[in-house]
């Protein structure tokens, strides 16, 4: 712990180089910690219900009232198609601004926990490898090591896309299905 | 640096008060053409195209300022009466207006197109040239024609006169308050010192009182004679900026040119012609004679919409407030009550005082009408009349910026479609000038604008038949003559048979009633064969604030518009029926409605799916009724509209969302977005036919 806290003040000190170099806020997704660059964290909040938007994708828990602003929250497991879990005494809302076009929104994530802040260079961050398409990949900013764990930084500003997120749950399974028969066809 | 962002600054200003001036000189122009050339007026105009040239040349804009000169000289000779005000005349200094206009707004870009302006310059400079009898002649519509020509001809030769000649005596009487308005009389005779030699004296200091002088106050006159062989113009245009506040008298002193007799008899009369203008400008500028004058504030709308969104919380926390007081105890609850009172009319009274920061007079809108009534008229060759009514009624920015396009639409469709030509009004019995009306008011929550045209109407027949030629109605389908007429609404719609430069197209009375709709308003005709047309357009005050009904479904409560909302009705199954299994349709009176299900279109969880359970709320968009069926209803109440869009992104069939006093979200149904939604479930039109009776 000391070591790292040393090598820590050391990268302080350092010149700030690089973009995905900087401070980084980490958070527990089902057991994997995930960062986020903390400059694009507005605040953590608890757990609060939120309004249900109708026709949205599952992972679009719904809206929710911060001091007078509607903001959307997302569930970062359902995000990650991961299995969900009952919401406990750690759970919270990182609250992010998001850039898109030019435009900056403001989205909550619920996570698991909060785990810590860390200094990254540029430098101790790798590009994430190719899995295949099989992993969802968009939104890793890269790979860390901090203290022998890996830490997957997000790129925050991919985690919704606002544009084509047309999701009609209600929508007949058979309509769907006949879509995807009728595209090998043409 | 800093001198870069001042100079930005003043040139945005001049860019606003140029624009300012230039719907002074417009609908200054616009009066001239249906009235005598007033002076009044035409003072206005004259000062309105100075300013401009003044503004241009301060600040650089040389296109601007050159261009404006040339107005500017074609104002003055009919300020001065040596010009009649003939409709050629008005035309061009009416196009010219446009090109500055051009010109100002594209200072912001950084590029000015000058190819207009060069163009205008020439036709300008080629009327100038003209004898300005002959042209008055020629036209033999201007109102003082006839008076001016007589004087033109021989204030030309003195004109002429004038500029040959040696010099200028100069009787300068400034008002008291000229100190006020930043004049200096010493700056303006250095001014006229840079013409030539001059000799300045003071008159009227022997009567001053220096035991009640007021320094700011001007009390002396001067008497001038400037040797130097100036030009009218330029001497004038020293005292341009204090025209208003003083007596001006220009003599010229002859010269050796200026033998000939009209110059030496004319002076006299020109010298007393300028006073007199003068006077009459002065009253103007001090009082509200002239029209346009709002005497509004320029507020920032970011500031007005902070404010509003304050407002909003102040009504939430109220709202939070109040729903404490049941398990208050008895000892505290009167006083809290008395609280909870005063803070709901505070808030009330907080939201009305910055509502009304936003609320602007529609004339705003209204203003560019006569204009294009006039512009339009012409070129379709119909006489219009334009009667405005209603002017000062006021309504949000917001609407009132978007109602605009609405609007000019619906005058333009009445001018080409509604009036007839004139022989075709004669021949149906009718005056021969059209009149077009344009009328708003307030009517409970909401504003009303009518647009009124007392032309042919809507041809039912014609509108009918071609609805079924379009598939828009079906063949045997029976309409009452109001949802015929409301038929032009529809996309793809135009009866027009000639598609011409104006309307016709097809697109427009959609867009239209889409656009009023966004605006959460409603558009409706009335008409009849033969005598005219009413379009009655429905607009909310504003858009920040909605009067809502809480409507419930399993877990959740939404928001329906109260406007949308025709009434609320319980349904027996039996009176259901449904159309190969899947659409609903219940009946209304003599109408079979749709039924939405709510918690099937939102995939959510209903308490009952049993239509005897649960309410259906009649909900009217774009003229088509639909029952939305609910679990239940609550309350009513004000909601502050807040944007889905700003932090995620537009949702069909929800308009936005609200803050209720709980804290807690709730969603504002879009009916015409639900009905929407509805159709493209179904892949098809929904039902909607009136029952046979």
């Amino acid at each position: 712990m000391a070591a790292t806290r040393k090598h820590m003040e050391e990268l302080t000190q350092q010149a700030e180089s690089g973009d995905a170099g900087g401070q980084y806020l980490t958070f527990m997704l089902a057991g994997e910690e995930y960062g986020v660059e903390i400059l694009k964290v507005q605040e953590i909040k608890g757990w609060g219900t939120a309004t249900p938007i109708p026709n949205t994708p599952d992972y679009v828990l719904g809206v929710l009232n911060l001091r007078g602003a509607v903001v959307p929250i997302i569930d970062l497991r359902k995000r990650f198609s991961l299995d969900s879990v009952p919401y406990g005494a750690t759970t919270v809302v990182i609250v992010v601004k998001m850039s898109h076009e030019d435009q900056e929104r403001t989205v909550g994530l619920v996570v698991d926990a909060v785990a810590d802040v860390y200094r990254l260079e540029s430098g101790e961050i790798q590009a994430p490898p190719d899995m295949g398409g099989a992993v969802h990949t968009e939104f890793v900013r890269g790979l860390a090591t901090v203290e022998e764990k890996m830490v997957i930084l997000l790129e925050v500003d991919c985690l919704i896309d606002f544009k084509n997120m047309h999701s009609s749950p209600s929508r007949s399974p058979d309509a769907d299905k006949a879509q995807v028969e009728a595209i090998p066809e043409e | 640096m800093s001198v870069d962002v001042n100079m930005a600054e003043i040139a945005q200003l001049f860019v606003e008060e140029s624009l300012e001036g230039l719907d002074t000189m417009e609908s200054g122009l616009l009066n001239l053409d249906l009235g005598a050339a007033d002076p009044e007026t035409m003072n206005a105009i004259f000062r309105a195209a100075h300013s401009i040239k003044g503004g241009g040349a301060t600040f650089g804009f040389t296109e601007i300022s050159e261009f404006a000169h040339h107005v500017e000289t074609l104002l003055d000779e009919m300020r001065r009466g040596e010009r009649p005000v003939t409709r050629d005349a008005v035309d061009l200094l009416l196009q010219s207006v446009d090109c500055i206009r051009d010109m100002t707004g594209s200072l912001a870009t950084g590029s000015v197109d000058t190819a207009r302006a060069k163009e205008l310059e020439v036709q300008l400079e080629t009327m100038l040239r003209q004898k300005p009898g002959v042209g008055a002649a020629a036209c033999g519509s201007g109102h003082a024609a006839g008076e001016a020509a007589a004087t033109t001809d021989e204030a030309r030769v003195a004109d002429e006169a004038d500029e040959a000649g040696a010099g200028w005596r100069i009787r300068f009487r400034p008002g008291p308050g000229i100190f006020k308005s930043r004049n200096d009389p010493l700056r303006m005779f250095r001014e006229l010192e840079a013409l030539g030699a001059l000799d300045v004296k003071a008159v009227g200091a022997e009567d001053l009182d220096f035991e009640s002088l007021d320094p700011e106050e001007c009390r002396l006159g001067w008497d001038l004679v400037l040797h130097a062989s100036a030009d009218r113009e330029t001497v004038e245009e020293v005292f341009a900026w204090v025209a208003d506040e003083c007596e001006l008298e220009l003599e010229p002193i002859p010269g050796i040119a200026a033998d000939d007799g009209p110059a030496s008899e004319k002076p006299p009369a020109q010298a007393e012609s300028l006073p007199a203008a003068a006077k009459p400008a002065a009253a103007a500028a001090k009082g509200t004679a002239f029209s346009q004058e709002t005497g509004s504030i320029r507020v920032n709308i970011d500031k007005v919409d902070a404010l509003i969104n304050l407002v909003g919380e102040l009504v939430i926390t109220q709202s939070m407030l109040s729903r404490y007081t049941g398990d208050f105890d008895f000892t505290q609850i009167e006083g809290l009550r008395e609280g909870l009172t005063q803070l709901s009319r505070n808030t009330r009274e907080l939201q009305e005082s910055v509502m009304a920061i936003r609320m602007l007079p529609i004339s705003f809108a209204f203003s560019r009408f006569p204009r294009l009534v006039r512009d339009t008229g012409n070129a379709l060759g119909k006489k219009v009349e334009l009667k405005l009514t209603g002017e000062n009624t006021e309504l949000d920015k917001t609407v009132l910026e978007k109602i605009g396009d609405p609007l000019v639409h619906l005058v333009r469709n009445s001018l080409d479609h509604g009036l007839e030509t004139p022989e075709e009004r004669v021949a149906a019995g009718k005056p021969e000038t059209g009149v077009l009306e344009l009328n708003a008011y307030h009517e409970g929550g909401n504003i009303v604008i009518e647009v009124i045209d007392d032309g042919a109407g809507i041809d039912k027949g014609k509108v009918l038949a071609k609805a079924r030629e379009r598939g828009l109605v079906a063949a045997d389908e029976q309409l009452s003559d109001d949802r015929v007429n409301n038929l032009i609404f529809m996309a793809g719609f135009s009866t027009a048979e000639e598609i011409s430069d104006l309307s016709g197209r097809g697109v427009g009375m959609d867009v239209v009633r889409r656009n009023i709709a966004d605006l959460g308003g409603h558009v409706s005709v009335q008409s009849e064969c033969g005598v005219g047309s009413k379009f009655t357009i429905r607009l909310p005050l504003t858009l920040a604030i909605l009067d809502g009904q809480l409507v419930r479904v399993g877990k959740e409560s939404y928001i329906v518009s109260l406007v949308s909302i025709v009434e609320t009705i319980q349904v027996c199954a039996d009176k259901v029926n449904q159309i190969a299994g899947e659409s609903e349709l219940f009946k209304l009176r003599d109408e079979y409605l749709p039924i939405l299900r709510l918690h099937e279109l939102f995939g959510i969880q209903a308490d009952s799916a049993r239509i005897d359970d649960g309410l259906l709320v009649v909900a009217e968009a774009n003229g088509q009724r639909v029952g939305i069926f609910v679990d239940d209803l609550k309350e009513q109440q004000q909601v502050v509209i807040k944007s889905l869009e700003a932090n995620y992104r537009q949702m069909r069939g929800i308009s936005g969302a609200t803050i209720l006093g709980d804290g807690t979200v709730a969603l504002i149904l879009d009916v015409p977005g639900l009905i929407q939604l509805y159709c493209d479930r179904n892949g098809g039109v929904p039902h909607h036919t009136a029952a046979v009776a």
